[in-house]
């Protein structure tokens, strides 16, 4: 078994695969310390389609509301519900238990993603 | 509000702290079809003097006779202690205040109206306001869009006995966001919803149901309710607050009730004065609160535990999300809101429910006063509050001029709005008509069809 493979796009979500043509999504480190304490998920309908680089959730914290565009193309086919009573597990745990969606999508457009190394860098050129 | 005027040197000074050439630099962002050179009809600026002449040759239009005009607008008595309080100075603002926390008066009394205006509506929460009933109803609609998350459409059921002045507005502000707004009849006999027309439309996105509705008619709201609920429907209720102190409010509506609920709040205090400014309110279920446009105020404690009020879930709100928040158009309605948060208080719980039973049966004196004239037809067979369309033998233009011009509004002509509502006028009787008010209308009107061919 080769280890996950994480993807990252400029607006800081994470994508990896998690089964034949579902993909897991959520908000980098990065992003959750630049919003602050999360205190709602607005996530779309279960079986809501979206296109690569659709808004298509809304993360609020107690400072702002911000979009996440979805890293590819596809149906959400699951939410992680337990963000309704605990949204503040994107804050503690962004990559792990504090993920936002499964995306179902068969030919999963991958162009423009970056891997860990190039977002780093990305992160870096921000830093300053 | 302090008049703080710029000079010539102060903009100059300011844009060229921020690097800008001229003001107009400022609205680049906006792409140039938008922009308009000159507005057609507009007159160009008045003098002061000018401006006072015009106004007060306007207010001398205003007349002091008996008016039988509702029609989304009602005369009821307001306590000359309603307006004494929300004139005094530390409420005197039309706004909620920029630095609102720092105002925690204002802050407090808006909380109590939406705690108030919750009740009344039985519903979880409140907004602190919006600019009148009409544009509430324009934003509950956007608001069902987003929440509805079921559909596609952007189909809004708007029944035609709705008030024709919400259609319009709801119309310019809705239709250009791509929303469909779908007319539905009236049953000529009751002036209700024609529910046989509904069942086409399950795939709209929300149902309006006024109630009582244009005509004063009450519908058949559990009904209506559940049919939209059993298709994915939001149901949005327009109701007159002083009616809900009587009727089943529409958090009750149903199995599990309306969805939204908006409308006028003049009746609460607000007089008539020509038409404004008045309030629109809107209330709805807890779990629809980020939804909900416009300003909330709420609860809390501070950091030592002394109870305080605050502006919550400003997320949604447009200082903050931009073209995305909940509505940029929510103008809050706070002076109005004072007077209405008085008026609520004042009177209570059981006040309001006397006010409205007193509208009630003077109505229905009205009726019986007037049921007998001689070629005078009652419409729509149905229980009524407010109002009622009463068909004239003769040409209600005719009827209401002669009438006006002895001192008393008669009603409205409904066949400005109700091309097949030919010679009807909508007349509305509240609590603050006497016996002898209606006697005179019953009096009056019956010369008017003795002298008019």
């Amino acid at each position: 078994m080769s280890e996950e493979i994480i993807l990252y796009t400029k607006d800081h979500e994470w994508i990896k695969k998690t089964g034949d043509q579902s993909y897991m999504v959520g908000i980098t480190e990065h992003a959750q310390d630049a919003l602050g304490e999360l205190v709602f998920v607005d996530f779309p309908a279960i079986n809501a389609e979206f296109s690569k680089g659709d808004a298509f959730i809304v993360v609020e914290s107690v400072k702002a509301a911000s979009d996440v565009y979805s890293p590819i193309s596809g149906t959400v086919i699951e939410i992680n519900d337990a963000l309704n009573s605990n949204p503040s597990m994107v804050n503690s745990d962004p990559q792990g238990d504090g993920w936002l969606c499964i995306i179902q999508s068969e030919n999963a457009d991958m162009s423009g993603l970056m891997n860990e190394a190039e977002y780093k860098s990305l992160l870096e050129t921000l830093d300053h | 509000m302090s008049f703080i005027p710029h000079t010539k040197e102060d903009i100059a000074t300011m844009l060229a702290e921020i690097g800008i050439s001229d003001i107009e630099a400022l609205y680049d962002e906006i792409p140039d079809e938008f922009k308009i050179g000159t507005l057609e009809g507009i007159p160009s600026a008045a003098n002061e003097m000018e401006v006072v002449r015009e106004i007060t040759a306007l207010a001398a239009k205003d007349k002091f006779g008996l008016n039988f005009i509702g029609a989304g607008a009602y005369e009821h008595f307001i306590p000359s202690v309603v307006w004494e309080l929300t004139t005094r100075g530390e409420f005197y603002t039309a706004y909620t205040p920029y630095q609102a926390e720092a105002s925690q008066g204002t802050l407090q009394l808006i909380y109590e109206y939406q705690s108030m205006m919750s009740n009344l509506m039985a519903h979880d929460i409140s907004n602190a306001s919006l600019y009148d009933g009409a544009s509430s109803l324009a934003e509950a609609i956007l608001m069902a869009i987003r929440v509805n998350r079921t559909k596609d459409s952007k189909k809004i059921i708007m029944p035609r006995n709705l008030h024709p002045s919400y259609k319009a507005v709801a119309e310019s502000i809705t239709t250009k966001q791509g929303v469909e707004l779908i007319d539905i009849e009236f049953n000529p006999a009751d002036g209700l919803i024609n529910t046989q027309d509904l069942d086409s439309h399950s795939d709209a996105t929300a149902l309006v149901i006024q109630n009582p509705n244009f005509f004063g008619s009450l519908e058949n709201v559990d009904g209506l309710t559940d049919w939209a609920h059993s298709q994915n429907i939001i149901v949005i209720a327009v109701v007159n607050p002083i009616a809900m102190a009587l009727l089943k409010p529409p958090g009750i509506w149903g199995e599990r009730g309306a969805d939204i609920a908006c409308g006028e709040g003049q009746p609460l205090g607000v007089p008539l004065s020509s038409g404004g400014p008045y309030y629109g309110f809107m209330t709805t279920r807890g779990e629809f609160s980020r939804q909900l446009p416009g300003r909330i105020v709420g609860k809390t404690l501070d950091s030592n535990g002394n109870e305080g009020f605050v502006l919550t879930l400003q997320a949604r709100e447009q200082h903050i999300r931009r073209s995305k928040a909940t509505s940029n158009i929510c103008t809050n309605q706070g002076l109005m809101v004072t007077a209405s948060t008085m008026y609520m208080s004042l009177y209570g719980e059981q006040g309001l429910v006397d006010v409205a039973k007193s509208c009630h049966s003077k109505l229905n004196e009205f009726i019986t006063a007037i049921k007998n004239l001689k070629g005078i037809e009652v419409l729509f067979d149905s229980e009524r509050f407010h109002e009622v369309a009463i068909c004239m033998p003769k040409s209600s233009k005719k009827i209401i001029e002669y009438m006006e011009s002895h001192g008393i509004s008669p009603g409205l002509d409904l066949s400005l709005y109700f091309p097949e509502l030919e010679n009807t006028v909508l007349a509305c009787v509240t609590e603050v008509k006497t016996t002898e008010d209606i006697q005179a209308y019953v009096s009056l009107l019956e010369e008017a069809l003795e002298v008019i061919e």
